[in-house]
């Protein structure tokens, strides 16, 4: 896919994360915004998928975990246009009955959610189990995941780390949203992490960096990171990105980590953004 | 009364263990993980025949509780072996969120339940892991009795889709089931029948309350005793039918009373059938270090317990 179309599928993103978290007046658009580049390229390019038969078993594809659950619009608002489920249904995200939660589960049946996840630190364990099972199965295909850098501080992360490079589970590709943001600030504020890089080295796994709002550095990132599965490591992508990308007012601040723009904030907000795709 | 011959003496762990084996050869799909005490939970014979499915996932519980729902993603049916503190207390939001709520196809399997762990003490010694796991939706609740029963249990979650917590124990205790009964989920066992007073027992309480039954016999008193081995989903019918019957009931448990077997018992009493209740439990306290029987005297849930809570119950009638 050109970079061009990736482009304008992340623009449709973010207007659905916008509206999405406008229309309820809750949810987290920060990150999301942050992440819709990421996820525009791991889904329309990267992943080997089958949206239309989703099987919760996951075998012979490629799997995603959203171990920070707190940005499901971003997934969702993928999930839909990638043809997991109608675009239409985005409209119900929060809202009782809705099978969009807050955070993702698996409880509603939503197509393309495999697990729980919203309490931070526990999505890096579910990927090594399901990258445990792939291996088992003989299904060479990968398995994926997100973190927040904040959730990095949860010690589970830790133990899951060590266990994956201690097990050689080399069919896994961790990235880290790396905006430096948290919901009370400045990760440096809050309870620095020091090298993140460096950090990773040292429990054995490999490491790469890429900027998350350059399309084509993502996708070459993810596709070197396909190309290095299979040599006994697993491997960690710490993208760089800017909470609230692509909307000015929402840029380079934690205050949209959690909070909702108002209507008119949110008509601002989509004056910035091409609709692309088609709203929900 | 019915007499139970006692087949010989044997943990209830190791009943785990040769469950676990068996499984090992009948289900390619069953895999199994362990925190660092594949000795205590006696998983060494599965992981020495099924090397490629199992785990050492080291001491870091939260990340086997998290490795396990993941494994079920593949069709996996995995089996964590942990002592019952780490098991649940430790890793409860892990459990709640990636297992449970997310209705994973996860066995939690605990050893070294209650105080007859002993002389490990308090630290080890979880009073609260059926309440814990009762609460949860999507969670069932197996607290077998001895040696065979928690083998055939085993085997029996193996089969049921869904997130099971297996409780079991430390101590060589009697082992006197069947070996050849299948394990019913959810059916509550009559071992005894009577007239006088229900006695509703789960685990290593069961055998007490079967020398209990001997005990009361001797006194006049003609007992009905139930090994509850299924907490959750909670065998009303049976339970009812005998206390429709008896009139009033005991509850024995190596556990504390909030959140047990008793408080199950309670609630179903109160809204369906009041009836005189006395629950041998551990009340609001910790344990301590000690031999496992010294314990269950002290703290009021051995076999003497179980006789006096039956004759208060009947008096109340």
């Amino acid at each position: 896919m050109e970079v061009a179309e990736l482009q304008k599928i992340s623009s449709q993103i973010r207007r659905d994360i916008v509206r999405m978290v406008s229309d309820v007046q809750s949810g987290h658009p920060g990150g999301s915004l942050g992440c819709a580049d990421f996820f525009a390229a791991l889904y329309f390019e990267i992943m080997d998928i089958d949206p239309a038969k989703f099987e919760m078993d996951g075998k012979r594809e490629d799997l995603f975990f959203l171990s920070n659950g707190h940005i499901s619009p971003v997934l969702y608002s993928t999930l839909a246009h990638r043809g997991f489920f109608d675009k239409s249904e985005l409209a119900t995200f929060r809202l009782i009955d809705s099978r969009l939660q807050g955070h993702p589960s698996p409880a509603k049946n939503l197509p393309g959610v495999r697990i729980a996840t919203g309490s931070l630190g526990q999505g890096l364990s579910v990927g090594i189990g399901a990258a445990l099972a792939k291996k088992l199965n003989g299904d060479e295909k990968i398995v994926y995941t997100l973190h927040g850098d904040g959730e990095l501080q949860e010690g589970q992360i830790w133990e899951a780390a060590m266990y994956a490079a201690g097990n050689k589970v080399d069919n896994l590709i961790a990235t880290i949203d790396y905006n430096h943001k948290q919901i009370d600030g400045d990760i440096d504020d809050v309870l620095p992490m020091g090298d993140l890089a460096q950090k990773w080295q040292a429990f054995g796994w490999e490491v790469l960096k890429m900027d998350g709002h350059n399309h084509e550095e993502i996708v070459q990132t993810l596709t070197k990171a396909k190309s290095m599965c299979g040599n006994g490591k697993p491997i960690v992508i710490i993208m760089e990105t800017i909470m609230g990308n692509g909307v000015d007012f929402m840029m380079h601040t934690h205050k949209w980590h959690g909070s909702a723009p108002s209507a008119e904030q949110a008509k601002e907000a989509l004056s910035q953004l091409t609709e692309t795709l088609g709203d929900y | 009364m019915k007499t139970f011959e006692i087949i010989d003496h044997k943990d209830t762990r190791s009943g785990f263990g040769a469950g676990l084996q068996e499984l090992g050869k009948t289900n390619p799909n069953v895999v199994a993980l362990c925190a660092d005490l594949i000795g205590s939970l006696k998983m060494n014979a599965f992981k020495d025949e099924n090397p490629d499915r199992f785990f050492q996932i080291g001491i870091a519980e939260a990340n086997m509780i998290g490795i396990a729902a993941g494994l079920t993603i593949g069709g996996k049916i995995p089996f964590t072996g942990t002592f019952a503190n780490f098991s649940t207390g430790r890793v409860y939001d892990q459990i709640r969120q990636s297992v449970a709520y997310s209705n994973k196809n996860v066995k939690i399997c605990a050893s070294h339940a209650g105080l007859t762990l002993g002389e490990d003490g308090a630290t080890h010694q979880i009073l609260e892991d059926i309440g814990l796991m009762k609460m949860l939706p999507n969670m069932t609740v197996i607290s077998p009795c001895d040696y065979n029963e928690t083998k055939a249990a085993t085997i029996a979650i193996a089969e049921y889709e869904g997130p099971v917590y297996l409780r079991f124990g430390r101590p060589k205790v009697p082992n006197f089931t069947d070996p050849n009964k299948k394990f019913v989920i959810g059916k509550a066992d009559v071992m005894n029948e009577g007239k006088d007073v229900t006695i509703l027992a789960t685990g290593h309480l069961v055998w007490k309350a079967i020398e209990a039954g001997k005990a009361l016999l001797e006194k006049g008193i003609n007992p009905e005793i139930i090994n509850v081995h299924t907490i959750k989903p909670f065998d009303e019918e049976t339970v009812l039918n005998s206390i429709n019957k008896t009139k009033c009931v005991v509850t024995a448990e190596e556990h504390m009373m909030n959140g047990g077997l008793g408080d199950t018992v309670a609630q179903l009493l109160a809204r369906k059938l009041p009836s005189p209740l006395e629950m041998v439990a551990v009340n609001d306290t910790f344990g301590e270090s000690g031999k496992g029987e010294e314990l269950l005297t002290k703290y009021g849930v051995n076999t003497q317990d179980v006789i006096a809570a039956a004759e208060r119950a009947v008096q109340r009638k």
